[in-house]
């Protein structure tokens, strides 16, 4: 954190506008905004927000069809009206940018040493030996462990967090005074992101640069910058310093945000606060306060545009009501919490009962050696009746395997699947309408679950029509297409709307209408909010909730995100490497003792409390996919690792009461032990990390 | 790498082996006796049954491809069942020659032109150039090449009187050999150049859109480093495999320029074959064009794998 | 970009006016007839008039052909994978390792110049180069969400295939198949310069250019005139599926 007043860069009513079929339009808005030396600066906003635009605008890089006014003060010149050649003294030496994309935004056909040492060798004048050395002592920086060995391989041969640690090395090779940084851990798994933000962290620190952190994830924002600007539909609507935003937030956009954070449930049905309504596109944006449509405290002022306001401490806040929420006169609480309309309780019995199933992808392809890749090993779940099942796990643990296992799209291998307590066909053509009633799937990606060449209608009327048994009039079918519309909370009207039309998390609706068209008893939900943004996915998890206490339905839910599965699910299963390392309910899982995976896996996740610093627990980066592991799957990683039993003897399940399985060499009571002495601190010394293998 | 090579040689050479297959099941359906073709129709039924029988004509089918491609391969093509039994390996052995020189001149012309055109207009995009350019390779990319080459012969050759209207092989000196063949080569050019150009600049403009670009420019890089140093490798590899193709297409593709110009390659030898229904012929020119397009394949993969790491360390 | 369909259609306008045309029959040499005569004496006008027919139609015919064959080959061996798309995929590109004139010659060798073996040629040119068009696209469609809803409804493969994937591989498919129509224009000119098309006296415009070169110097319109109308045809053709590609916005392949 800098001291003094200086300011390294400064946007002052910085607007962007680009070219699309033939009209201007606006993605940022009159933005001012202002980084320090040294100081780590957070520009949250969802998608769709303009974050990735201003941020790259300040650097002076803009598409071929924009354009920008105002003015982006650095080093006593404006960026805006330097030319090409000038910039490119700035660019990679002054300034630089570390992308989302790793893997796209290096040259694939160069090795990463001698992208690296290209920037050295271009602004810094030093020879191609000189570069090179320099490459490679970048990479020992970023916590590569095998330095000269990754400098001579080509990006595709490297982990996308080894990607990331790359760029991260090419951008600060010549010593930038501001480093760019747009989503750069967005892609990646939750425990390599937090191994790299800690390297950033670290980096940042040592080299006193500055650095701009384009984020949706509020998380990240309260654990790693100081100061932090709020973006919505182009606009800024606070900034400020962390501490502050998080603790006392003025503006009615940054309060919800806040509050609708999923967290876990701890048992009790509730709903999630949301922000209702969807973002603005930029072909119609409110001529008043961007905010207003979606805004609980909107009034008749807000029509006009509020004016940006300076407080104390270098705080700015765009609302007309801002005084009246300080004092306290104007709450914006969330509703208060309502228990959902439960039916009955949960009844006994389960509802999808699998035993060892096993998937296995081999290579293909003429002349080649056959890899063999385990996806899912001897995996046994039970998904109790009218209860979720959450399945967690990063990429490569099997899990979506494991779900298209269940839902039918892929063969087994092996194994035995019961729904219902009537064995399931392996795969989705060998089963019977009655069993396709029951049992259906909503996808990750919302843009491609619908068919764009369908109206919301037709889509929804071919699956009533196509999953019953009964001959259905067509009056019938269609009171039904109205029925899951209002389900799904979506206007009746929406039956004549095609996909294009559709937002987001409008198109997931109607994906899970879809689902539910003939009242299934189990829904294989695969990671159905990770594609959607924070406000919205509030909306669909409310949703999910509120038709498994209406229909009585039971969920598999698949997710990399712990917060969401705990506010959803019930009973956790964590998987590693196409294993199940640890089972049970919410609580037990969130709580040691855990298996070292989760244990990691849950200090990873980035607190949304600036005030409350977690001890992360830092993993090496996974290796490669293909090898072959024995014993233990996690052993090559794991901080726990007590010897040479975890690397040949597969571990036991462990029972630590009540359904809670723990698959561990290391007994229950130790774990326990080892895992309550190193527990999370208020802001203060944080703990020396444990030895990493 | 070498795994891959190993891989992509079999393929070929199945390749090979499944198209004279193909190529010798369709001469057998060709109408007409052979024998009587031979000796005339007047040749009395003794002749021709004696005839037959040297042939291998009446063997069982298998038999007679065995036949063939054992003597095929070892060298012994047969000899050419009119014109007096002439050999059939030195007539068209002479003839690639012939379609070797052409081929060549075509795509010294166009290799280098088109890539230059293609890049230039891609760097330009929706500019003045690029629709000029764009707009020239519509035009001239479906001609075929009777028009181009008649036209050219119109202007050049009758008109100009620059070249000669009818290409001869016989050039003893670089300098004949560019005078006797720069017609028919350019019109060759015209419809590989416009192909060539399309796609060099599909490349490069799909390519320039990529993140990395971005990343090269935000190092600082100037444009014209950007472009030669890391766009370029990446965008030709569609361009390199379809240079390759047309050098198939130049050995034995070209009918109806040589037939233009009269000039003697492998493709009006192919004409004529087909015409005196030529079985040995047909298949040994067939066989010949073949090599050369699949080895021009091969050597365009190869190349396309070399510059793409992603293949080369499989 | 619609202006380029307009002029499209404006060049081939008057070549399908063949409902008004004078009898192809012999008639002296004058000069006073639009693009004079031949060295036989028939009014090359007309017999332009009349081998529009020939030169639009059988292409399109074939093209046709062609892309119904291939998409239909393309659709299935696309959504199937494993080893019937092994096969199929090696066996199409074997054809296609054969340049086209060589095969085509051979064919028709074989099967005797006509309409009916020109039709047959090109079909089996061009079908493999639309399938593996639809093919392709059929493999980036395979894994979307809708497709994977659509199994598990229990829906039959046809239905898939004709259904849900070729609404979504039709961009591709119409911007190949005209592609493939300007081609087949383009191979059956050359194959009538060759002699091997439609027989005399019917008047094909690429052996009436052949026709025309030994008696050039006597009647030079006799060889221009097809070979201009064959030269307009294409370019015309090529700007309508440019055209085409730019609204669809897809980029297709080259040939």
């Amino acid at each position: 954190m800098s001291a003094s007043n200086e300011i390294l860069i400064a946007a002052e009513r910085l607007t962007i506008d680009y070219r699309a079929d033939g009209r201007w339009l606006n993605a940022v808005c009159e933005t001012d905004l202002q980084i320090a030396p040294g100081e780590i600066h957070g520009l949250v906003g969802e998608s769709g927000s303009g974050k990735s635009t201003l941020a790259l605008g300040m650097m002076r890089y803009l598409a071929a069809n924009a354009r920008a006014s105002g003015r982006v003060s650095f080093d006593g010149s404006d960026l805006l009206t330097k030319p090409d050649d000038a910039m490119q003294r700035i660019w990679g030496k002054q300034i630089a940018l570390v992308p989302q994309d790793a893997l796209a935004s290096l040259n694939p056909s160069q090795r990463i040493g001698d992208q690296i040492a290209e920037v050295a060798r271009l602004h810094d004048g030093l020879s191609a030996s000189e570069a090179n050395t320099l490459a490679v002592e970048m990479l020992r920086r970023v916590r590569f462990s095998e330095p000269e060995d990754a400098a001579r391989r080509y990006p595709h041969q490297l982990s996308g967090g080894m990607q990331q640690r790359a760029s991260i090395a090419m951008a600060l090779i010549a010593r930038p005074r501001l480093l760019i940084l747009d989503e750069p851990t967005t892609s990646l798994d939750v425990t390599t992101e937090a191994a790299i933000i800690d390297l950033i962290r670290d980096l940042i620190r040592d080299t006193q640069a500055a650095a701009l952190f384009v984020t949706h994830n509020l998380g990240i924002v309260a654990q790693l910058c100081d100061r932090m600007t709020v973006l919505y539909a182009g606009e800024i609507m606070a900034s400020g310093a962390v501490a502050d935003l998080f603790a006392r937030p003025l503006h009615p956009y940054t309060i919800q945000l806040l509050a609708s954070l999923p967290r876990p449930t701890h048992g009790t049905e509730t709903r999630l606060p949301t922000i209702e309504g969807v973002a603005p596109s930029p072909t119609n944006r409110p001529t008043g306060c961007v905010f207003a449509p979606r805004c609980p405290a909107a009034i008749a002022i807000c029509g006009t545009k509020p004016p940006v306001e300076a407080l104390d401490g270098g705080r700015l806040i765009k609302c007309h009501r801002w005084r009246e929420i300080a004092a306290g006169t104007l709450t914006l609480e969330a509703p208060p919490i309502q228990p959902i309309r439960a039916n009955d309780a949960p009844t006994a019995g389960y509802t999808l009962t699998t035993r060892d199933l096993r998937k296995t992808f081999a290579r293909r392809g003429m002349f080649q050696r056959r890899a063999r890749l385990v996806a899912v090993d001897d995996v046994s779940l039970q998904v109790r009746a009218r209860s979720t099942l959450g399945l967690v796990g990063e990429s490569g643990s099997g899990k979506t395997t494991a779900a298209r296992l269940i839902a039918g799209l892929e063969m087994a291998d092996a194994g035995t699947m019961e729904l219902l307590d009537v064995p399931l066909a392996n795969g989705a053509r060998a089963r019977p309408v009655e069993t396709l009633q029951r049992l259906q799937m909503i996808f990750q990606n919302p843009n491609d679950s619908l068919n764009p060449y369908r109206s919301v209608g037709a889509t929804l009327q071919r699956a009533i029509y196509r999953l019953s048994t009964a001959k259905l009039s067509s009056a019938e079918i269609n009171a039904r297409v109205m029925m899951l519309l209002e389900s799904v909370r979506l206007p009746a009207n929406y039956a004549d709307r095609y996909p294009s039309e559709l937002s987001g998390g409008e198109k997931q609706r109607v994906a899970i209408a879809r689902a539910f068209a003939a009242d299934p008893a189990l829904v294989v939900a695969d990671e159905p909010t990770s594609a959607l943004d924070a406000s919205v996915q509030s909306a669909v998890l409310n949703l999910l909730k509120d038709l498994r206490a209406e229909r009585g339905v039971s969920y598999l839910f698949i997710s990399h995100d712990l917060n969401a599965v705990a506010y959803l699910a019930d009973w956790i299963a964590v998987m590693y490497r196409g294993e199940i390392v640890e089972e049970g309910d919410v609580e037990q899982v969130y709580n040691p003792p855990s298996h070292p995976y989760t244990e990691a896996l849950l200090s990873a996740i980035p607190n949304p409390d600036p005030t409350i610093k977690t001890h992360r627990i830092l993993l090496n980066d996974d290796a490669n996919g293909a090898q072959v592991i024995t014993g233990c799957p996690f052993h090559p990683r794991c901080p726990r690792k007590i010897g040479a039993i975890c690397e040949h003897e597969a571990p036991p399940y462990r029972d630590a009461g009540a359904g809670h399985f723990i698959r561990c060499h290391i007994p229950v009571d130790e774990l326990t032990v080892l895992q309550t002495s190193a527990p999370t601190m208020r802001t203060g010394q944080a703990l020396p990390r444990p030895e990493t293998p | 790498m070498t795994r891959y090579l190993a891989r992509r040689l079999v393929l070929m050479a199945l390749t090979l082996l499944l198209t004279s297959i193909l190529i010798f099941a369709l001469t057998q359906l060709l109408p007409g006796d052979v024998a009587r073709l031979i000796l005339g129709r007047e040749a009395r039924p003794e002749a021709l049954e004696n005839l037959r029988i040297q042939l291998g004509l009446n063997d069982p089918v298998p038999m007679q491809y065995w036949n063939w491609l054992t003597g095929f391969v070892s060298g012994d093509w047969g000899t050419s069942f009119i014109g007096g039994s002439a050999p059939i390996r030195p007539l068209v052995l002479e003839r690639l020659g012939n379609s070797l020189k052409l081929a060549l001149l075509a795509l010294t012309f166009c290799v280098p032109l088109s890539i230059l055109l293609g890049a230039v207009a891609a760097l330009r995009e929706q500019k003045f150039v690029d629709g000029a350019i764009s707009l020239f390779t519509l035009a001239v990319v479906g001609l075929p090449e009777f028009v181009t080459g008649l036209a050219l012969i119109n202007i050049f050759a009758l008109g100009l009187g620059w070249f000669p209207a009818s290409a001869s092989a016989d050039t003893p000196t670089l300098g004949e050999l560019l005078r006797q063949l720069t017609l028919p080569a350019l019109t060759a050019s015209f419809v590989l150049i416009a192909y060539i150009v399309r796609l060099t600049r599909a490349g490069v403009v799909d390519e320039l859109k990529k993140p990395y670009v971005r990343t090269a420019t935000l190092k600082g890089l100037s444009r014209r480093a950007v472009l030669v140093r890391h766009v370029l490798r990446n965008a030709l590899a569609p361009t390199i495999t379809v240079i390759a193709i047309s050098f198939g297409w130049l050995i034995g593709g070209l009918v109806v320029i040589e037939n233009v110009f009269s000039y003697p390659g492998l493709g009006r030898l192919m004409t004529a074959a087909v015409e005196r229904k030529d079985i040995p012929l047909m298949q040994a020119v067939v066989m010949v064009v073949i090599f050369f397009y699949a080895a021009a394949n091969l050597i365009a993969d190869l190349l396309v794998a070399f510059l793409n790491p992603r293949v080369r360390l499989e | 970009m619609f202006v380029l369909i307009a002029i499209f259609g404006s060049t081939i306008a008057p070549y399908r006016y063949d409902a008004l045309i004078r009898g192809a029959a012999r008639l002296p040499p004058s000069v006073e007839y639009p693009f004079g005569t031949d060295r036989l004496g028939r009014d090359v006008y007309s017999r332009i008039l009349w081998g529009a027919r020939d030169i639009v139609g059988l292409p399109a015919l074939t093209t046709a052909l062609a892309v119904t064959f291939g998409a239909a080959i393309g659709l299935y061996i696309g959504y199937r994978g494993g080893w019937v798309d092994e096969v199929v995929s090696r066996i199409m590109d074997s054809l296609l390792a054969i340049p086209a004139l060589i095969l085509a010659l051979v064919m028709l060798g074989t099967l005797g110049a006509s309409q009916t073996g020109i039709v047959i040629v090109i079909v089996v040119l061009y079908t493999p180069i639309v399938a593996r068009v639809v093919r392709s696209a059929v493999l980036s469609l395979r894994s979307t969400g809708y497709i994977e809803a659509a199994k598990l409804r229990g829906e039959s493969t046809p239905y898939i295939l004709f259904r849900e994937l070729l609404p979504g591989v039709l961009p591709a498919l119409i911007v190949e198949g005209a592609l493939r129509f300007s081609y087949a224009i383009f191979l059956t000119a050359s194959l009538g310069f060759l002699g091997l098309g439609v027989q005399p006296p019917s008047p094909d415009w690429g052996r009436m250019v052949n026709e025309a070169r030994d008696s050039y110097a006597q009647t030079p319109w006799a060889l221009w005139a097809p070979a201009a109308s064959i030269a307009l045809l294409i370019i015309g053709v090529n700007l309508l599926s440019d055209g085409l590609r730019r609204t669809l916005r897809y980029e297709g392949t080259l040939g």
